[in-house]
């Protein structure tokens, strides 16, 4: 690939995204020490307060253990053996579709995807996709309009660091895990959402018209804040099958809602789950957490994760404003040798407030899916109320599903309630469905998108048929 | 409409069916009887398609085509019915979801057009209300917390819902009371016509009673070792199976 090229590349990205990468793009060696951080640091043009955020956290994370409490298992991660800092860009551009991996190809049909995003998901060479340069600045123009902030956490800490300062490690701590501290010494992209008083954001906000596909995100930090009355449904994710050569991705997202203000978080997920033989994959650790500190405030977290080989991650609500409401709809599927050890936490702190769980897990190969749920009542929390139901499908005999449901009531007003049920599906039903004329495929769709269909009424709509396809993909060949 | 020639089958290395003949012609109804372990479940199970069973001679002719070369949703597309003998829970999927799907699926095949709402509606209450099935039972999902009897019964539901050609009924009789037996049969004896057929799998005789067959054979230890007419099946109730063995071997010594 020449020179030529590289710039010419990197000078239309600039033109597209509206944000400035810098051209001499370097890696960092890998490790992870001071340096490294400082190095990070520079590379995104950071003020000094935000290099002290960093570095604090960094000491921080020396002191803290890895955890190792999850029903996940998987080899030793070595921290020094991993490069936190990758030039963007660094993935080959194609020249068209034709030099798209058939394989890959095969599957965006599979889900559906239009052409161009197919492009930009491939690296096809930015010039190719003329189409989605002109629909994204519509995008922004609108958002402007409205004063709603949507870019990168990079250009928000440079164009917006009072809002950042204030806001940023308010509903995740940077001591609050291992991966949190990790993520904030060296988070290196992610979005940033601020929707003013009163303001109902006109259209979904997808990760799609902001990210460069290029990047790799394996520490994404990602801040949304909804002012009073305001509202925000926000995807994060796509369909398409995304992988990446670093395993380790440990995000941060941080929610904050104020009185009256409602955001709606909903992420499709399918990082690269490792080949039929459980090789590769993507570890996906990820802390989410949103705060309804305002009062009627409310906040929902809809998920679809079918990809990674290992996702541990607990989107959660804290419950502080009264009569807030907090919400938690996923689906998350496990195939060939995945593993899940996935659910939320409900903190009841205000009054009268409203959190309800609906978890669906499909468990196929030999995999692993584990429920692992808090709610948590506080003392001062009256009138709570919560109501959750977990509910397993084993397709096939080798995989495995487990609930681990914690349940602390501190307050004798509550009202909590749990169900969880476990199915199975195997060769005899399947049979069923084919001797009354229905193909295997569309008989385990049927089955799946039944068993689901409470999570997919919570999804945008558009998110919610792409979702459907990539369940039935996700679960090829499960049964049998 | 479907002839059986020299059909032998096994299942985990053991032979099951050791060269069944049989030929059902448009209109009939055939009962098939026979001690426990003959065969009369793999027989049905095989014609459905079940991939359990591994054929290892034999043919079946179904309306000029090769049964054993087709695909169970290819053989039910094509008309052919399996009433379980244990019908099987499906969480997640409604019964009228199930069977919306289902006759779409052999109308698309038959290159017709899909059912509308309206007609699926009315077709529901017509065979619902022959059967006794509440309102209530099409929106569960399909045979999920249904008693022995109301499987049964939906199993005959489906069957007049797909208005199949060739009926498969597996020991559709065994667990029901009397009026459910009676409300089974009824469903049955409307669904027969000169242009369909009925193969009835069962122990007792009593269900013959009400769904009168044209022909009775008796399948035992593989092999169908005697036929006859309606009054074939009263013999049996009187004297048991092992006279028609007995027969059997002094007819055909080994």
């Amino acid at each position: 690939m020449s020179d030529m090229k590289v710039v010419e590349d990197l000078t239309q990205s600039e033109y597209k995204w509206g944000f400035v990468t810098n051209i001499e793009a370097e890696s960092a060696p890998k490790g992870l020490n001071e340096d490294i951080v400082r190095f990070i640091s520079m590379k995104k043009e950071e003020p000094e307060w935000m290099l002290e955020w960093r570095l604090k956290a960094f000491r921080e994370w020396k002191k803290m253990p890895a955890p190792n409490w999850a029903k996940v298992k998987f080899p030793k991660i070595d921290y020094q053996d991993v490069v936190y800092y990758s030039a963007p860009k660094s993935k080959p551009q194609l020249e068209s579709m034709d030099d798209v991996d058939p394989e890959l190809r095969a599957t965006f049909e599979k889900l559906g995807i239009p052409l161009d995003e197919q492009m930009i998901l491939s690296g096809v060479a930015v010039d190719a996709v003329f189409d989605s340069v002109s629909v994204t600045t519509t995008f922004k123009k609108a958002l402007h309009e409205k004063g709603v902030i949507f870019c990168s956490i990079s250009e928000a800490i440079r164009e917006h660091p009072e809002l950042v300062k204030k806001y940023l490690g308010s509903v995740v701590p940077t001591r609050d895990n291992y991966f949190a501290a990790l993520n904030s010494a060296v988070f290196s992209d992610g979005s940033f959402v601020y929707i003013p008083k009163g303001v109902r954001c006109p259209m979904e906000l997808s990760t799609y018209f902001r990210i460069n596909a290029q990047e790799t995100g394996q520490f994404e930090r990602t801040l949304i804040i909804a002012d009073d009355d305001s509202y925000v449904s926000y995807l994060e994710g796509c369909t398409a099958p995304m992988r990446d050569e670093n395993q380790l991705h440990a995000a941060v997202v941080e929610l904050y809602a104020h009185d009256n203000a409602e955001i709606k978080y909903s992420t499709v997920q399918n990082w690269y789950p490792g080949d039929k033989d459980g090789q590769g994959g993507i570890y996906n650790f990820v802390t989410k957490r949103g705060m309804c500190d305002g009062i009627n405030s409310k906040i929902s977290w809809t998920q679809v994760e079918t990809g990674s080989a290992i996702t541990w991650k607990y989107p959660s609500c804290i419950l502080k404003g009264d009569n807030s409401i907090g919400e938690f709809y996923s689906i998350a599927v496990t195939n060939n040798y995945q593993q899940a050890d996935t659910g939320t936490k409900m903190v009841h702190l205000g009054k009268n407030t409203r959190s309800t769980i609906i978890s669906k897990g499909i468990s196929a190969g030999r995999s692993d899916n584990s429920y692992r749920g808090l709610v948590k009542i506080g003392k001062n929390a009256t009138n709570a109320r919560n109501f959750s139901q977990c509910d397993s499908m084993l397709m096939g005999d080798r995989c495995g599903a487990h609930t681990f449901p914690y349940i602390e009531v501190n307050n004798h007003t509550a009202q909590v309630e749990h169900e969880a049920t476990t199915s199975k599906v195997g060769e005899d039903q399947i049979f069923y469905l084919n001797q009354r004329g229905i193909e295997t495929e569309d008989a385990v769709n049927m089955i799946v998108n039944g068993f689901c269909k409470e999570v997919f009424n919570e999804l945008p709509m558009e998110f919610a048929i792409e979702a459907q396809k990539l369940l039935a993909v996700s679960l090829e060949g499960s049964v049998g | 409409m479907i002839k059986i020639t020299d059909l032998k089958a096994s299942v985990d290395g053991k032979e099951i069916l050791k060269g069944v003949n049989l030929e059902v012609k448009a209109g009939e109804v055939h009962a098939i009887m026979g001690p426990n372990g003959s065969g009369k479940s793999t027989l049905a199970n095989i014609l459905a398609g079940n991939e359990a069973f591994e054929i290892t001679g034999g043919s079946v002719e179904y309306l000029k085509k090769d049964l054993l070369d087709m695909s169970p949703e290819d053989r039910a597309r094509e008309g052919v019915f399996l009433a379980f003998q244990y019908p099987i829970e499906i969480p997640g999927i409604t019964n009228a979801t199930f069977l919306k799907t289902a006759i779409n699926e052999i109308r698309k095949y038959h290159g017709k057009e899909e059912i509308t709402a309206k007609e699926f509606m009315a077709m529901i209450r017509e065979k619902g209300a022959i059967l006794d099935m509440t309102d209530n039972m099409i929106s569960r999902y399909v045979n999920v917390g249904f008693s022995g009897g109301e499987k049964k019964r939906n199993e005959i539901m489906q069957l007049l819902m797909l208005d199949p050609k060739l009926a498969l009924l597996d020991e559709t009789d065994s667990g029901l009371d009397i009026d459910a037996l009676k409300v089974v049969s009824e469903g049955v004896n409307r669904f027969r016509n000169e242009n369909n057929a009925v193969i009835l799998v069962t122990h007792y005789q009593r269900l013959l009673n009400y769904i009168v067959p044209d022909f009775v054979h008796v399948l035992s230890n593989g092999q169908i070792i005697k036929s006859g007419g309606k009054e074939l099946a009263l013999e049996l109730e009187e004297k048991g199976y092992d006279w028609v063995k007995t027969e059997h071997l002094a007819e055909n010594p080994a």
